[in-house]
């Protein structure tokens, strides 16, 4: 397997680790971000991917381990201007006006007043803002707070952006938007860390993902068609020969059976006809075949268990 | 560049909010009965035939007292207004997305402070001048010296907002409030100790009064502006919220001075080492 160059990576932590008074927020956080990736950070409540995403912010110094951002070590002033994060829960002045919100940011951003009014309709126009630029922010509904809070992560056309929970609070329409804006900043080039509950955002918006349990990832994969063991195929056959099931070496390095079955991870679901027809032709009646992709779901439950971690 | 961002912000936010307006709102009203009484005693003073000397001296008095309670007033606001900003933010999460800019957090807290100095030193100006403008207009005598007390009164509230700086950045809002109003009351305590042992000649209840002034010199500050302000008639009268039998001295004035600067240094190491 090609090693992922070191200037490749966006993030990259080893043995990062954080503890509140005595208790362990993050055990071990050992992780690798291409840059580009939509890298989805997966875990169950108080696991540990927010406090990992405040480290890698420099809003929460680690107790122990190295991190760096964009080749820099984190917690570097200047690289934060290549940066935009979305809080869990965006909180701001509820006093100020999304135009005002907007221009605040940017101004810290060192962004200048000419750049800021020519960015800051673009991005009300991306979340369907406009309407309501003049409006408080206290007269906002949740989901509105939502797209705005997503717009000020996006003011300076960051390199390296964080989501904690971007799509909380939005209706489908919002969720839909938010997909959108990742896909578009993947296009640009930019990295995104995306935290999320719905993995069904993340199955479809993320390359790969990081399970994380206990302060820990315990499993990184990624969620392109052509890797392997994403398939699972099942077989019904009785009549398969030790011989017969060693010829599924070619396409399948996992080959199980159990009674009239076969069961064999694919990386494709391409390869199935193929199967197929091996199996008629070395003279095996085949009743069923079954190809299963491993949902993320499942294998989030299989990894946390169903407790949830609590 | 992020100080003045951030002092912006936290000026307009005083005045989006409402808050600069409704205290100036509530400062004009006391201006108004403060007048009011003023010209009906200057009217009765007249019918009364009463010596220019005394009524001078009484004047001055009552510009001390109006100030007395501008003082109160500029205590109550500083605290008030600025309990929340650190510690409600950190607690809300607000401060998350300003502390992830490009900005050190040194300046974020900066600005903030200065945002409140501008706030409190415009409601500052506006209330003393008001009162010394009012007494002037009714009584014909402003503070005697005038600029200096007022310096003193602002030296107060600003060292009182770096105290909530400095707990803001340890405690919740309700703790900062708490701890910044007892620390003031423990001065004003150790101030009317240190009074008392004036007049009765104990050196003791003195130094109690002074060791309660280290510990925070607001109301010191107060008392040396009072001192400066009203006449020396005045400032040799036996007891009252205005005695100042034991005037704090100068050295006094430039510890707290020292008290300001090494609150502000405390709040802004702890804000940028602390986890947001």
């Amino acid at each position: 397997m090609e090693m992922t160059r070191f200037s490749d990576l966006t993030i990259r932590t080893r043995g990062l680790r954080k503890v509140f008074g005595g208790k362990v927020a993050v055990r071990n956080l050992t992780l690798d971000v291409p840059r580009g990736e939509v890298f989805g950070f997966l875990g169950p409540n108080g696991a540990g991917k927010s406090t990992s995403v405040k480290m890698l912010l420099g809003l929460v110094l680690p107790t122990s381990g190295e991190a760096q951002i964009l080749g820099c070590p984190v917690g570097d002033v200047k690289t934060r201007s290549r940066v935009g994060f979305l809080p869990e829960h965006f909180r701001f002045y509820d006093w100020l006006t999304p135009t005002e919100l907007l221009k605040l940011h940017g101004r810290l951003y060192g962004m200048s007043h000419a750049k800021l009014r020519e960015r800051v309709p673009v991005l009300l126009d991306l979340v369907g803002l406009t309407p309501h630029r003049d409006k408080s922010l206290r007269d906002f509904s949740k989901g509105m707070l939502q797209r705005i809070g997503l717009a000020q992560a996006l003011l300076n056309e960051p390199d390296l952006i964080f989501l904690d929970e971007p799509t909380s609070g939005l209706d489908p329409v919002g969720r839909r938007l938010v997909r959108d804006i990742i896909k578009a900043q993947r296009e640009r080039g930019a990295t995104v860390l995306l935290n999320s509950h719905l993995l069904g955002e993340v199955e479809i918006t993320c390359n790969s993902v990081a399970f994380i349990k206990d302060g820990e990832v315990v499993e990184t994969r990624q969620l392109d068609d052509d890797i392997e063991d994403q398939i699972t195929v099942s077989i019904r056959a009785p009549n398969v020969t030790a011989e017969i099931a060693d010829g599924l070496s070619r396409w399948s390095r996992s080959v199980r059976t159990k009674c009239e079955r076969l069961t064999l991870s694919v990386s494709s679901g391409a390869v199935v006809p193929e199967i197929v027809r091996y199996l008629v032709a070395s003279g095996v009646d085949v009743y069923e075949v079954t190809p299963q992709r491993l949902s993320l779901e499942e294998r989030f439950l299989e990894i946390v268990g169903t407790d949830g971690g609590l | 560049m992020g100080v003045w961002i951030m002092a912006g912000v936290t000026f307009r936010e005083a005045a989006r909010k409402k808050m600069l307006w409704m205290a100036l709102a509530a400062g004009s009203a006391f201006l108004i009965l403060f007048g009011t009484g003023l010209h009906f005693q200057a009217k009765d003073f007249a019918a009364h035939g009463m010596s220019p000397v005394l009524r001078r001296e009484i004047s001055f008095t009552m510009v001390t007292m109006g100030l007395y309670a501008v003082d109160l007033l500029a205590v109550l606001m500083t605290i008030l207004t600025s309990i929340d900003t650190l510690s409600g933010e950190i607690a809300s999460g607000t401060i998350q997305a300003i502390a992830a800019k490009p900005v050190p957090r040194w300046q974020v807290l900066l600005g903030k402070w200065f945002g409140f100095c501008g706030m409190l030193t415009a409601y500052i100006a506006i209330m003393v001048g008001g009162v010394n403008a009012v007494t002037y207009a009714m009584a014909g005598v402003t503070a005697r010296h005038l600029a200096r007390g007022l310096s003193l009164m602002w030296m107060e509230s600003i060292v009182l907002l770096s105290v909530v700086f400095v707990f803001a950045t340890y405690f919740s809002t309700l703790t900062t409030g708490v701890l910044t109003l007892g620390l003031h009351g423990l001065a004003f305590l150790g101030g009317w100790i240190e009074q008392f042992g004036a007049i009765t000649q104990t050196p003791r209840a003195v130094n109690v009064g002074i060791i309660a002034s280290v510990l925070m010199p607001s109301e010191a500050l107060w008392r040396r502006a009072a001192f400066e302000m009203q006449s020396p008639l005045a400032n040799s009268l036996r007891i009252s919220p205005f005695s100042t039998l034991s005037v704090p001295s100068m050295a006094m004035v430039f510890y707290a001075l020292l008290y300001l600067a090494i609150a502000l240094a405390v709040a802004i190491r702890r804000f940028s080492q602390r986890d947001l």
